[in-house]
């Protein structure tokens, strides 16, 4: 046995060139992103703060009567965010639902795509499938530690690690969702003259949309699950109040904070769910 | 006009083609060739020619490369060697060489296709889902939404256009797909299994409202079913297949009088002759009747006179009978009911029992001015009981 932890293979030490040779060979291009995205996303928090919290809730009021036309849910909306802003944490809570937004809208982009490709090609999706169950499994703060190096502190950080945690489910779910197209829809389709990519956006796509939508929807919650950890590397929102409370042992801060994350989930949740059960009715 | 012509088609499934086609010209079965090299025989060696206004039904049982073959004539398979054309115009295209834009150009102006599970999009409202080859076409949304919905009028689902198709029944379901196939204006329809999924009321009411559409719109339709009394109905043409081969084509009455195999015998053992058989085939010809002083004796008491095949009187104990020229559009409730008709030799089973249920007499088949046949009570038996159903008996 002393042979075999004599000889440790360096593992770790690989990983660990591999990143200074990141930093090393390719800092400008990560400084860059870094900075575009912390740019993006700060402006739009400020945007959203300069706005009267009450034309806010108007505005996401509006949306979710134009998706769903429904009272209750609006009653809901309006008493859970006006009972987050009673608690104090607004700004957290626009911080958190920007980060949220942003990592979804960036993983539904690159994970749909992908998740077509792989769907018509099966020789990708075993390729991605293992690393896919990778970047699910693998303890986030692992992950962690080279995007702190490669990104700095702040929002992007969490982002990326944000990111690569949820862009599983839209990738997985658009897979299913394209690949399980009924053949005889495909053959309709090809039969009245599709081309390749009329049969995409006019079959597949629509028949896949559900399975899509629900994509999303895991997707924001995967995401929303991460900000107490992107808090851990210095993004804003209602992370950090719950790190902070951890530190300090509060458990009225802690609390508080906790029921705004679990208002902000339930809210995104029926804003974004129903209307992929609605097409399948 | 051929429409359709499929040559020499092979098609098969797999990756092995360079091996299989070799397997499959040394006369290996489909499951030999299954083993040695791993792909399936679609089709082996498949010859059809199908005219304008014809329809032509390929019947088989599931697996027997029906579908498959079908499939072949708009390109959804490809043919592994053989010819599969189809008319454009003034040109025959070869659907298995064509490039991608002629083959859409078949696709949207030739042929159109209905499939056994209707195959609407359940997203798209029915109006929607008539006007989509429509939409393939490139025609301006205003006009094909127009147009679908007079098409959807001819299947009198105008009511429904604003529904999604989970809201219909299966058989308001298959005549949006009917509309779908029918709004192309192509002249070829290809049409999978199209009534098998319904009940056999909405089936046989389906089947009358096809009937009904191509007299007026005289289509060229292959069918595929594998049911012989749909077959027998709806075809002028039948194609039988059995495990990938073409192994009789004739017209429906000629298959259930010479079935050429086994297989195809025991297919027609329980069809209803009544559908098919015509009074050719069922008649004594007049040479068989035997003769006795001149008279030609059709039953003990019954006699017909003839001069060089023309009939010249029919007479019975009781003296001359009356004799009624029938046509298809005779109304039997006018005419005597103990009069001899005279028919025309390819009349249907159906009416010539028809005529005899109606008057007492026996039937003289007749072709111009010749008497080819009588037909009489003992005929109708010998058909009803399946007797001329067998390879043995048929002559």
């Amino acid at each position: 046995m002393n042979w075999l932890t004599d000889n440790k293979i360096p593992l770790g030490a690989w990983m660990e060139n591999f990143v200074d040779w990141l930093v090393d060979a390719a800092s400008v291009f990560f400084d860059l992103v870094s900075i575009t995205l912390e740019t993006m996303i700060i402006s739009m928090v400020d945007a959203i703060e300069w706005l009267h919290p009450l034309v806010v809730i108007g505005v996401v009021l509006v949306g979710a009567w134009f998706l769903h036309r429904s009272i209750g849910l609006l009653v809901f909306i309006a008493a859970a965010l006006l009972l987050i802003i009673n608690m104090g944490y607004w700004v957290e809570t626009i911080q958190t639902l920007v980060l949220v937004v942003s990592a979804t809208a960036i993983s539904v982009l690159i994970g749909v795509p992908i998740g077509i490709a792989a769907a018509h090609r099966p020789w990708l999706y075993t390729l991605l499938r293992p690393i896919l169950d990778l970047m699910q499994t693998i303890p986030t703060f692992v992950y962690l530690i080279p995007t702190l190096i490669l990104f700095g502190l702040g929002y992007v950080p969490g982002l990326i690690s944000t990111i690569i945690f949820a862009i599983a489910a839209p990738i997985r779910l658009t897979y299913l969702g394209v690949s399980k197209v009924p053949n005889e829809l495909l053959e309709a389709g090809l039969a009245f003259g599709c081309t390749k990519s009329k049969l995409l956006y006019k079959v597949e796509l629509p028949a896949a949309m559900p399975s899509i939508m629900a994509g999303v929807t895991q997707c924001i919650m995967l995401s929303l699950s991460m900000v107490v950890i992107a808090a851990l590397v210095g993004a804003d929102g209602l992370g950090k109040p719950v790190v902070r409370a951890l530190n300090t042992v509060n458990i009225s801060q802690g609390f508080e904070a906790g029921v705004a994350i679990v208002l902000v989930a339930i809210i995104l949740d029926r804003i974004c769910k129903t209307p992929s059960v609605k097409n399948e009715v | 006009m051929t429409v359709v012509s499929i040559e020499n088609v092979d098609i098969v499934f797999g990756d092995n083609q360079e091996k299989t086609l070799p397997l499959m010209d040394k006369g290996h079965s489909r499951d030999e060739i299954l083993g040695m090299s791993g792909d399936v025989v679609g089709v082996q060696n498949a010859n059809i020619e199908v005219n304008e206004g014809e329809i032509c039904v390929l019947m088989g049982l599931s697996g027997s490369g029906k579908s498959t073959l079908l499939r072949a004539v708009n390109g959804l398979n490809k043919i592994a060697r053989g010819r599969c054309l189809v008319r454009d115009g003034d040109k025959m295209i070869d659907m298995a060489k064509c490039d991608e834009t002629t083959l859409r150009h078949m696709r949207t102006h030739r042929v159109s296709m209905v499939f056994q599970s209707f195959a609407l999009m359940p997203w798209l409202t029915v109006l929607e889902n008539v006007a989509f080859g429509l939409e393939m076409q490139g025609m301006p949304k205003e006009q094909r939404l127009q147009k679908a919905r007079e098409q959807l009028k001819m299947v009198s689902l105008d009511q429904w256009a604003d529904k999604k198709p989970d809201e219909l029944s299966g058989g308001m379901r298959q005549r949006v797909g009917l509309a779908r196939a029918f709004v192309m204006d192509t002249d070829v329809l290809l049409m999978d299994e199209p009534f098998s999924a319904l009940d056999p009321l909405i089936r046989a009411q389906l089947q009358d409202e096809l009937i009904e559409l191509q007299k007026r719109l005289n289509k060229t339709i292959i069918f595929v079913s594998h049911d012989l009394d749909e077959a027998l109905k709806i075809g002028t043409k039948i194609a039988i297949m059995e495990s990938a081969r073409i192994i009789q084509e004739d017209t429906p009455e000629q298959i259930v009088l010479n079935p050429a195999t086994e297989y195809v015998e025991k297919f027609v053992a329980h069809t209803n002759p009544l559908n098919v058989l015509r009074g050719r085939s069922l008649m004594t010809p007049i040479d068989q009747l035997a003769v006795k002083d001149g008279r030609i004796m059709v039953t003990d008491n019954a006699w017909i006179e003839l001069d060089n095949g023309k009939l010249i009187k029919a007479h019975n104990s009781n003296g001359e009978m009356a004799t009624v020229d029938w046509t298809p559009e005779t109304i039997l409730a006018n005419t005597p009911k103990d009069a001899v008709f005279l028919v025309p030799a390819n009349i249907a089973m159906r009416e010539a029992v028809e005529i005899r249920y109606h008057a007492d007499q026996f039937m003289i088949l007749m072709e111009g001015d010749q008497c080819l046949g009588v037909l009489q009570d003992h005929n109708f038996y010998h058909a009803l009981l399946g007797k001329h159903f067998g390879r043995d008996e048929s002559l």
